[in-house]
């Protein structure tokens, strides 16, 4: 069996809330052993040294555009942008042509993830057929094959009947629910936050409380059913207090922020930068605040990113014309590991967010460094900057309003299921270098 | 000028503002003359882009063009690219392979004289995008009142209506205020978009309280669709509540003027009477946009920057 060592690394343990020193090994796609590593010549040996040592990441929350737009991205490239990311898994959200609202789309996904051999790609299946907020999808039989999640996201599920039949379903199947939490009517033809900049530019807002209603709702719906319920990208602070407050008193919700939302406002999107346009779009500095606070005190379980690639021609349009989105998983990291600089987040915190809580989330076994645990794990270098340059991108697409911008902590390598893949050339390996994307 | 598109009132200094001011005044000259023409632009080429109709506007800048010698060329919306599908992208890189010196642009959304600007060597002129800005609508309007008033400085203009959908009062905010006005809006609250006060503007939602001490009353046209849209609950009540008649005009200060971007509706907000009064100078704002549109398509032609902003 192969064996590879990784040495000399801080392990970041998000249960115990501690680093400490220590070799990785894995045999086969298990880890074998955490602690000092006995000599053994035919290991890989990554050197580890000034890395911090985590689970392997999970993005639970991404858009791999296969089937249908494989323009925009495929799951292969996907994967491929995940692995440079310093992800292991995510979760490929299924606003597919065809949308993933049947077995078959649900084991295509997953074949296809399998055959790209790079972060594991699990699928959500949709909640509704078609993710038209008519008819519940065959939510049993996507579970079945595969479906770790089930959501409409990017449209929410208007009909509250609708939705608490869906949820009372996955409830019984065990999955949870991910909500895009936004009141169609109330941002009925809105391009980015209703705001003064907004106001300024010209464009049609999208209310905070487009969202707060919708979060509102589906809090209220999940201490009907039990059934879980997953906020999706919250982004404003009404959001991040209704769900604060539903959890102290017992609700079983948790939820998402991305990079994008705790990092920028709605002022990204001056100039009509079509790049900055998101939904849930960029909100205030209070916003953001809210967000970091819901993330520091726990209401916000994780982060997750939203990757949501366009070709450019999509994005070189008028404001209103463009699709809504951003690449986040090759960003992620480096925006992330901000917070624990400014103190938001400490190291194990931020591992919590971006591994463990997922993995709970979801039922995974993984999320842990564990003897005997599943083999995926992302190192970290904390002081390895870089600027974004969108043509280094393993992604398709580089859509994104970060180009330019120097971030440091960055991913320099992934275990996935015991396979070494570096991603930045920080780390000089032992043998068996493989698969250098 | 040392810019190459004129896309709104926002990124202008107030010098560039003057200048353009100054320049209207020459060009206000040219009008005044029996022989409206003069050479300056002889052998330059001003295409008018309209996406969405307005006969008033492109007049105007065709005047405007043909009073100074240049060759106009318009590119109706029925007849555009637009409708075939082809992006704004394609007809930047169109316009410029027909050799076009400026574009005066108008189009339904919000930031596209920006983004076309970037990819044409033409110099752009915004003739409006969507809700975002109307920059030489201002400037007519900043030259009307400086004429009529003698200044800018330490008036204050009230605009009334809707002011949600309109590109003229957010050109004008900026305008005005770099020239040290005072500017008020009035209008029902599903009408008044968020956050002004941050900008520096008092919103006021009764007219009681906007139009005294104000020295201009600036009208702005209601368009019916908004009824439709569930903005407002009725015509009538419109009328009632924020038409411009004499009664109401009395509130105001006892010399101030009357403006409208036009046309106009009569009896809905703003009565006949106020429109045919002394008070109303609309049919100035007329003429001096020529004026105006002459001083801009002068001052971006005959830029210096050629070639820089654009990709
Ligand atoms: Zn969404
Ligand atoms: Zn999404």
């Amino acid at each position: 069996m192969t064996r590879l060592i990784i040495k000399g690394g801080t392990v970041v343990d998000p249960v115990a809330g501690k680093l400490f020193q220590a070799d990785v090994t894995v045999v086969g796609d298990r880890i074998a052993h955490i602690g000092k590593a006995p000599a053994d010549k035919d290991a890989t040996v990554v050197d580890a040294r000034g890395c911090l040592v985590l689970p392997g990441l999970i993005d639970m929350h991404v858009h791999l555009r296969e089937p249908g737009y494989e323009y925009k991205e495929t799951i292969a490239t996907g994967a491929a942008a995940a692995l440079r990311g310093g992800f292991a898994a995510v979760c490929a959200m299924p606003n597919t042509r065809p949308v993933c609202d049947s077995a078959a789309v649900v084991g295509f996904v997953l074949e296809r993830g399998k055959a790209a051999g790079r972060a594991r790609v699990y699928p959500v299946g949709a909640l509704t057929r078609g993710s038209e907020g008519k008819e519940l999808a065959p939510l049993g039989e996507m579970r079945a094959a595969g479906a770790v999640a089930f959501s409409d996201d990017g449209r929410w599920v208007r009909n509250g009947n609708l939705m608490r039949r869906a949820m009372e379903y996955a409830a019984m199947l065990g999955a949870p629910v991910i909500s895009h939490c936004e009141d169609p009517d109330l941002s009925a033809g809105g391009v980015m936050h209703e705001g003064v900049t907004a106001s300024v530019l010209g464009l049609r807002g999208m209310p905070a409380a487009a969202e707060e209603v919708a979060v509102a709702r589906d809090i209220i719906l999940a201490a009907l059913t039990g059934c879980h319920l997953h906020i999706a990208h919250v982004s404003t602070a009404g959001a991040v207090r209704l769900i604060r407050e539903a959890k102290a008193r017992g609700v079983k919700v948790t939820a998402e922020v991305t990079p994008h939302h705790f990092t920028l406002t709605d002022e990204a999107v001056k100039g009509y930068n079509t790049n900055a346009k998101v939904n849930p779009p960029l909100r205030t500095p209070a916003d953001v605040a809210a967000l970091k606070e819901g993330l520091a005190d726990g209401t916000i379980d994780v982060i997750a990113t939203d990757h949501a690639p366009h070709a450019r021609e999509e994005k070189e349009v008028e404001f209103d014309a463009a699709p809504f989105g951003m690449v986040g998983l090759e960003t992620a990291v480096g925006l992330t590991m901000a917070l624990v600089r400014e103190g938001v987040l400490t190291l194990p915190q931020l591992a919590a967010k971006l591994t463990t809580n997922p993995a709970r989330i979801l039922g995974f076994e993984g999320g842990l460094l564990r003897e005997g645990a599943p083999a995926d794990i992302t190192l970290i270098d904390p002081e390895l900057e870089e600027t974004v340059e969108p043509e280094c991108f393993a992604s398709k697409s580089g859509n994104t309003p970060f180009a330019g911008w120097r971030l440091k902590g960055l991913p320099v390598g992934v275990v996935v299921g015991g396979r070494w893949f570096a991603v930045r050339p920080r780390v000089a390996t032992g043998r068996r270098t493989r698969d250098k994307k | 000028m040392q810019r190459k598109d004129l896309l709104g009132l926002e990124e202008l200094g107030a010098d560039e503002i003057r200048m353009i001011l100054d320049t209207a005044g020459a060009m206000r000259e040219v009008i005044r003359r029996d022989i409206k023409k003069v050479p300056t632009l002889r052998g330059k080429v001003v295409a008018t882009l309209f996406y969405e109709p307005s006969t008033r506007t492109r007049f105007s800048f065709e005047l405007a063009a043909k009073h100074l010698s240049a060759d106009t060329i318009s590119v109706a919306a029925a007849t555009s690219s637009v409708a075939k599908g082809e992006g704004l992208v394609d007809t930047a890189k169109t316009i410029d392979a027909l050799g076009a010196d400026a574009v005066v642009l108008r189009h339904p959304a919000a930031g596209a004289a920006a983004v076309f600007g970037r990819y044409t060597r033409a110099a752009v002129i915004n003739a409006g995008d969507g809700m975002h800005e109307h920059p030489t609508q201002a400037l007519l309007d900043l030259y009307t009142i400086q004429e009529q008033k003698g200044r800018i400085e330490g008036l204050t203009v009230t605009f009334v209506g809707d002011i949600q959908h309109s590109r003229v009062v957010r050109s004008n905010i900026w305008g005005l205020k770099k020239l040290g006005a005072t500017v008020r809006v009035c209008g029902p609250r599903t009408l008044l978009p968020p956050g002004l006060e941050e900008i520096g503007v008092a919103v006021f939602t009764r007219l009681e309280d906007a139009l005294p001490g104000s020295d201009v009353v600036y009208v702005l046209r209601l368009q019916r669709e908004r009824f439709a849209q569930g903005l407002l609950p009725g015509v009538e009540e419109y009328a009632r509540l924020y038409g411009i008649t004499r009664e109401r005009l009395a509130l105001a200060k006892p010399e101030a003027i009357v403006m409208h971007p036009g046309p106009l509706n009569r009896g809905v907000e703003i009565s006949a009477a106020v429109a045919d009064s002394g008070r109303a100078v609309i049919t100035q704002q007329v003429t001096n946009g020529v004026a105006v549109r002459m001083a801009c398509l002068y001052l971006l032609i005959r830029r210096e920057n050629d070639d820089k902003a654009y990709h």
